[in-house]
């Protein structure tokens, strides 16, 4: 078979989406041997698809028509519920009072935290690492996605290693950066930036795959060049994977800290925080530790990505 | 013929592209410009691997860190898939188990480590508690929005045909919802394996794969490290690859549920 022809049929596929992709091979005879390749990417797509289910069931929970205080109670019942349980075990002294707080002294002990400055200070330091190590795996994550999503070249080399590195737990990398960048600040987020990057390269990878085809046809019969076939058909197109993407990498960025935090020996953040307390059996100390990372977690995926992917989905018409 | 040309260059990059790592990581370590402790050389990982394989020791830290996972993981779903069902079947359940679990859910199941040291001492039990902690939530949501997902023509269907409630819940919910169910499952091991490796860390026993890295960590063995990683690693591909791909094949496929995950 001619060299040119096999050429011109590799640089058609790969810029398909994966269901036209093999339609098309079926119908080609030229391209027709090449059918198992698509079946790899096909597989590799259905996997992340899975991921995506698990943001199914946030969408799920959208409110309906009711008066706010009305769902306000709703949500807040069964809290007072457990809240009255651990009161009713704490008080019965059952466990030694120093192990299990009752809830007046975890929110003394919150407040006198953060009246004296010292619990913002834990957390602010805390968000710092995470942002600048996941603003490191972003820009680097989606550069090497969108370069193995164009490039052939580049996805046959770059693959195997982050496939290779990829299903390591992320923590269990932590000892190894310690070691290597010594304890601090650096090795936590080059420790976070790492493991965060991973997700993101993959979805963003899949993102510029799955770009519809006809989008770029009818770019390009509209003459687009390739810099604006990039920037307005490529990355809006990918976008929704690229976020997928940001948001699986942030909530892993986020479960990494922690846990690098406590092995760390950092000097301000809310995992040392929590493992510091426990040589003093300050469970209440502790319980504060755990609620505001609670929050900022909630906050994390509440405020900043529903409002990232409000703003640019949905005002593109990208949502699906 | 152009087929295999293709592929058999793919493979010569990936091929090209690991092996170079390598090499550069080779020359890296015997150019003595770091020390050796800290970046041993291949050979020696190797070599430490090897032999922790097969005096068994290696062995014997991986059962440790899976009888953990394995034993939380079935508290996990023993608990959650029937909670989920619970929960997409009576609206007070859902009302009462959603807020806590979007509340509990953002927390890092290796905050609690240092909280469940003190409850809970030492050893194993705080391993298990941290796996079946991280594993509960991506269960119980996937279970919960499976079942709401089923067809409910299905279920009219079936009760047309004059399937009891019974019958109803297992011949028709229980496979409609098992794509998500499975996907729950996988997610969960996912968050299971990276919890109990961190609570091998802090809540060190005298076993398992995570407190072999951490106990390296002290003594320099980067070699050791180094080669409980590759473990780890091969165990979670394994894991993630084999079992559920296996599973996924008796069942999902098996009753041609594949389509109806995607929706």
């Amino acid at each position: 078979m001619a060299r040119g022809q096999q050429k011109n049929c590799r640089r058609r596929f790969r810029r398909l989406s994966p269901d036209s992709l093999v339609n098309i091979l079926a119908a080609d005879p030229v391209c027709r041997k090449s059918n198992q390749k698509a079946g790899s990417w096909k597989r590799l797509i259905a996997m992340t698809d899975a991921v995506h289910t698990a943001s199914v069931s946030e969408a799920a929970s959208a409110g309906s028509a009711e008066p706010w205080w009305r769902s306000f109670v709703r949500n807040a019942f069964p809290f007072v519920v457990v809240g009255a349980i651990w009161e009713i075990v704490a008080r019965s002294g059952m466990f030694p009072r120093k192990l299990f707080p009752p809830l007046g002294d975890i929110t003394e002990t919150f407040w006198r935290l953060t009246a004296a400055g010292i619990l913002p200070h834990h957390a602010a330091e805390t968000i710092m690492r995470l942002a600048a190590g996941f603003a490191l795996a972003a820009i680097v994550g989606v550069l090497i996605g969108i370069m193995m999503g164009r490039s052939r070249r580049a996805e046959d080399y770059t693959l195997p290693l982050v496939a290779i590195l990829a299903p390591i737990p992320g923590i269990a990398y932590a000892p190894l950066f310690l070691l290597w960048f010594g304890l601090g600040n650096i090795s936590a987020i080059l420790l976070v930036a790492f493991v965060s990057s991973f997700p993101i390269i993959f979805n963003t990878w899949t993102g510029v795959k799955a770009v519809k085809e006809i989008w770029l046809r009818s770019a390009q019969a509209m003459g687009a060049n390739d810099q604006r076939l990039f920037r307005h058909v490529i990355l809006p197109g990918a976008l929704p994977y690229i976020l997928t993407g940001l948001r699986l990498g942030l909530a892993q960025a986020w479960r990494v800290l922690v846990g690098v935090e406590m092995l760390a020996a950092v000097s301000w953040g809310l995992g040392w925080l929590i493992f510091g307390a426990r040589e003093f059996l300050n469970t209440d100390v502790m319980l504060s530790g755990v609620i505001v990372i609670g929050i900022i977690g909630l906050a994390l995926e509440k405020l900043v990505f529903q409002k990232l992917e409000d703003y640019t989905l949905v005002r593109w018409g990208m949502m699906r | 013929m152009t087929l295999t040309a293709d592929r058999i260059r793919s493979w010569r990059r990936a091929a090209t592209s690991i092996i170079g790592v390598l090499v550069l990581y080779e020359i890296v370590a015997r150019s003595g410009y770091f020390p050796a402790v800290l970046l041993p050389p291949l050979s020696k990982v190797a070599a430490t691997l090897y032999t922790s394989l097969i005096d068994g020791t290696m062995l014997q830290h991986a059962a440790a860190t899976l009888y953990r996972v394995l034993f939380g993981m079935v508290l996990a779903i023993a608990v959650a898939v029937p909670l989920g069902v619970l929960m997409a079947r009576f609206k007070p359940v859902e009302n009462f188990c959603l807020p806590l679990a979007s509340a509990l859910m953002p927390i890092p199941s290796l905050a609690w480590v240092p909280v469940f040291i003190l409850w809970f001492g030492l050893g194993n039990t705080v391993a298990i508690l941290i796996v079946f902690y991280a594993s509960t939530f991506p269960i119980l949501l996937n279970t919960w929005s499976g079942v709401r997902s089923v067809n409910p023509l299905w279920l009219r269907a079936a009760g047309a045909m004059g399937a009891d409630g019974q019958s109803l819940f297992w011949k028709v919910m229980i496979p409609a919802a098992s794509p998500f169910i499975i996907t729950g499952i996988r997610q969960a091991f996912l968050r299971a394996w990276i919890a109990v490796i961190g609570a091998e860390f802090l809540a060190a026993s005298d076993f398992g794969l995570g407190w072999v890295i951490f106990d390296s960590k002290e003594f320099l063995n980067a070699d050791l490290m180094l080669a409980s990683l590759a473990v780890i690693g091969f165990i979670g591909f394994v894991f993630e690859r084999v079992v559920f791909g296996s599973v996924e094949k008796a069942t999902v496929m098996r009753w041609g549920m594949v389509r109806a995950a995607k929706t």
